[in-house]
């Protein structure tokens, strides 16, 4: 796993892809908090967080289209299926390395908590707890467009098809309220990523919502092996 | 190491790519896979290596089964596959290092990479980006990676595709010197290389062997030494049966139409007799005249076409028996053996007329069947030349 993962970190940073995502995830998040925290002179930075959601739809399937489309297009994924270790940790070594760089994208919240503690008191824990919500997040959507890598040779596939996946998530609310059996619409609503992070974002640290997160983080993980089980076995 | 196989297959739907194979490869010994495009070459080997799982069968390395424990039977592999798996965005030092770690190599190393950068010689281009190297150079750096750890089991899937010559001969010699240390398995659908490197060829065909055997065995059991092709001017029947009636020929058969009157006789004598002179000395005699005259040997790469086209002379002997004695009984209408002095007279009669019968159509199947493997083998010498070229 180390050597994939070290490898996958490497490849963002020799490749435009961190650049591009760190680029403009600081200039969007950037500007979302001067919009909401600085220009409206408060040390509260839900309008921050709650627009953070948005733009991860957009930028982490462009961390993650390549990962795996790449590697059976150029074959090299064979390199990968004939070294003796097993699959679990080529998905997990790809997974943590994109963890990673995610990680670096989003600790700039931590730097904007720093600069409003100048003009007024921040509350951390709000904050951090803010920022654990964020991480884990993201940790669900990048498995899940991990998963979707692993099932095309096409990037821009897999980047598309990972977005308007991620989407859906985003609107699964407005979709719930637009089908009249209820029970069908009671399930959507609780699948709901946007209410589950919202409720974060407002203040309410509840443990299920990260439990929710995490698991969907580890099942897509899973069917990513499972992906690759498979071809082996067609 | 020892490789052993037991009735592998892989079925991709109806289609069976590699079909109840059965092989084993001893310790230190270079095998060659040989077979035309799409014969289930890359197939096997991806098997073997554990890169796709088999339908059936089994797949041993050092007696461990890939399947079921992939890990262990695949730490003793290195697998160059048909294209490289390499990453084009890196140096090649950067991605040897990976390589390094991927494979958990406890060797010392720097010792042990730059040993393998002198084996395979990219020490002078081992801070260039892969995709900028050259197809020679991207091969090497291939085999470079089966390389590191040094497995004792190397599975090189043509490994001198797209070479030039002189880069394949550089190969060939570094598997053959691999091959003092290493058990090589390598598939190639040239001759001239598997005839080159190899101890030991398995021709695949359609997903089966259809020969397992060394290099020089192959080629002289396949040969019909005591066979010659003549072609003589002169009238057929007379020829045929003339020839027919000198000492120690089994058989006579008018292959091929060349012209007017002249024909290409196969003609089969007693293992060990040379009956090129009495049949020169037939021929002055009736004021024939032979145009040429050649032994029936078979090249390893007609032994190739012959295996694969499933042109195999051993079979059209056997049909050409089978129909024999179905028109012998048509003819006869009685059993041989029922009175057989009789008999072996009407024999006498029957084969003749048979033999023109049989003339008939060997004539017609056999030359299109001829023709077609000429044609392969024509364009196949020219497909040589232009590569020595």
């Amino acid at each position: 796993m180390g050597a994939i993962f070290r490898r996958e970190l490497n490849a963002f940073f020799t490749s435009a892809v961190a650049y591009i995502f760190l680029g403009v995830f600081y200039l969007l998040s950037g500007f979302f908090f001067i919009n909401s925290s600085i220009a409206g002179k408060t040390a509260d930075m839900s309008g921050a967080f709650a627009s953070a959601f948005l733009v991860l739809i957009f930028l982490i399937p462009l961390m993650t289209m390549k990962l795996f489309s790449e590697e059976k297009k150029q074959r090299t994924e064979q390199g990968l299926l004939t070294a003796p270790i097993g699959i679990s940790s080529i998905v997990l070594g790809k997974y943590f390395a994109t963890l990673v760089l995610y990680t670096i994208g989003i600790s700039i919240f931590l730097v904007y908590a720093l600069i409003l503690e100048f003009f007024g008191s921040v509350e951390w824990t709000m904050v951090l707890a803010n920022f654990v919500a964020l991480w884990f997040l993201g940790a669900a959507f990048i498995a899940v467009t991990l998963f979707i890598s692993s099932l095309t040779e096409n990037q821009i596939i897999a980047a598309i098809v990972g977005f308007i996946s991620l989407m859906v998530l985003y609107l699964i609310d407005s979709i719930a309220t637009m089908i009249p059996v209820e029970f069908i619409s009671k399930i959507l609503t609780d699948l709901s990523f946007y209410s589950k992070y919202n409720e974060f974002v407002s203040g309410l640290f509840n443990l299920s919502s990260v439990l929710f997160f995490l698991s969907t983080a580890v099942l897509f993980n899973f069917l990513t092996a499972r992906v690759f089980e498979k071809r082996r076995w067609s | 190491m020892v490789i052993q196989v037991k009735n592998l297959s892989k079925h991709y739907g109806e289609k069976k790519a590699v079909d109840d194979i059965t092989f084993e490869v001893k310790d230190g010994e270079i095998l060659g896979f040989l077979g035309p495009n799409g014969a289930g070459k890359s197939t096997t080997m991806n098997m073997l290596t554990g890169y796709i799982s088999s339908t059936s069968g089994q797949a041993l390395i050092n007696g461990i089964d890939i399947m079921e424990n992939p890990k262990k039977a695949k730490s003793y592999i290195g697998y160059l596959p048909e294209i490289p798996p390499l990453y084009v965005d890196m140096t090649v030092k950067a991605y040897l290092d990976f390589v390094y770690d991927l494979k958990k190599c406890r060797l010392s190393r720097t010792k042990h990479l730059q040993e393998i950068y002198d084996l395979v010689k990219i020490t002078d281009v081992k801070d260039r980006i892969i995709k900028n190297l050259s197809k020679g150079y991207k091969q090497r750096v291939g085999l470079a990676q089966a390389l590191i750890g040094n497995p004792p089991v190397l599975i090189l899937d043509e490994p001198t595709v797209g070479l030039d010559p002189k880069q394949i001969i550089e190969i060939r010699a570094l598997i053959k010197k691999l091959g003092k240390n290493h058990t090589v398995i390598l598939s190639s659908h040239i001759l001239s290389e598997i005839q080159a490197v190899c101890d030991r060829i398995i021709i695949i065909n359609k997903g089966k062997i259809s020969a397992n055997d060394t290099t020089e065995n192959l080629s002289k059991n396949m040969t019909n030494d005591h066979k010659i092709i003549a072609q003589i001017e002169g009238p057929r029947e007379e020829v045929y049966k003339a020839v027919r009636a000198i000492k120690d020929v089994i058989s006579v058969r008018a292959d091929m139409n060349r012209g007017d009157n002249i024909y290409d006789y196969e003609i089969e004598a007693k293992p060990g007799v040379d009956i090129r002179k009495p049949l020169n000395k037939l021929v002055m005699e009736r004021n024939w005249y032979i145009l040429k005259l050649q032994p029936n040997e078979l090249t390893l790469e007609d032994v190739f076409l012959k295996i694969v086209m499933g042109d195999s002379p051993k079979i059209e002997q056997e049909l050409t028996d089978e129909k024999k004695a179905k028109i012998l009984d048509e003819v006869l209408g009685k059993k041989p053996e029922d009175k057989k002095a009789e008999a072996d007279k009407a024999i006498d009669e029957a084969q003749e007329k048979l033999k023109e019968v049989l003339n008939g159509i060997t004539q017609k199947k056999p030359s299109e069947k001829t023709q077609k493997l000429n044609t392969s083998l024509n364009k196949k010498k020219t497909d040589k030349k232009g590569d020595e070229k």
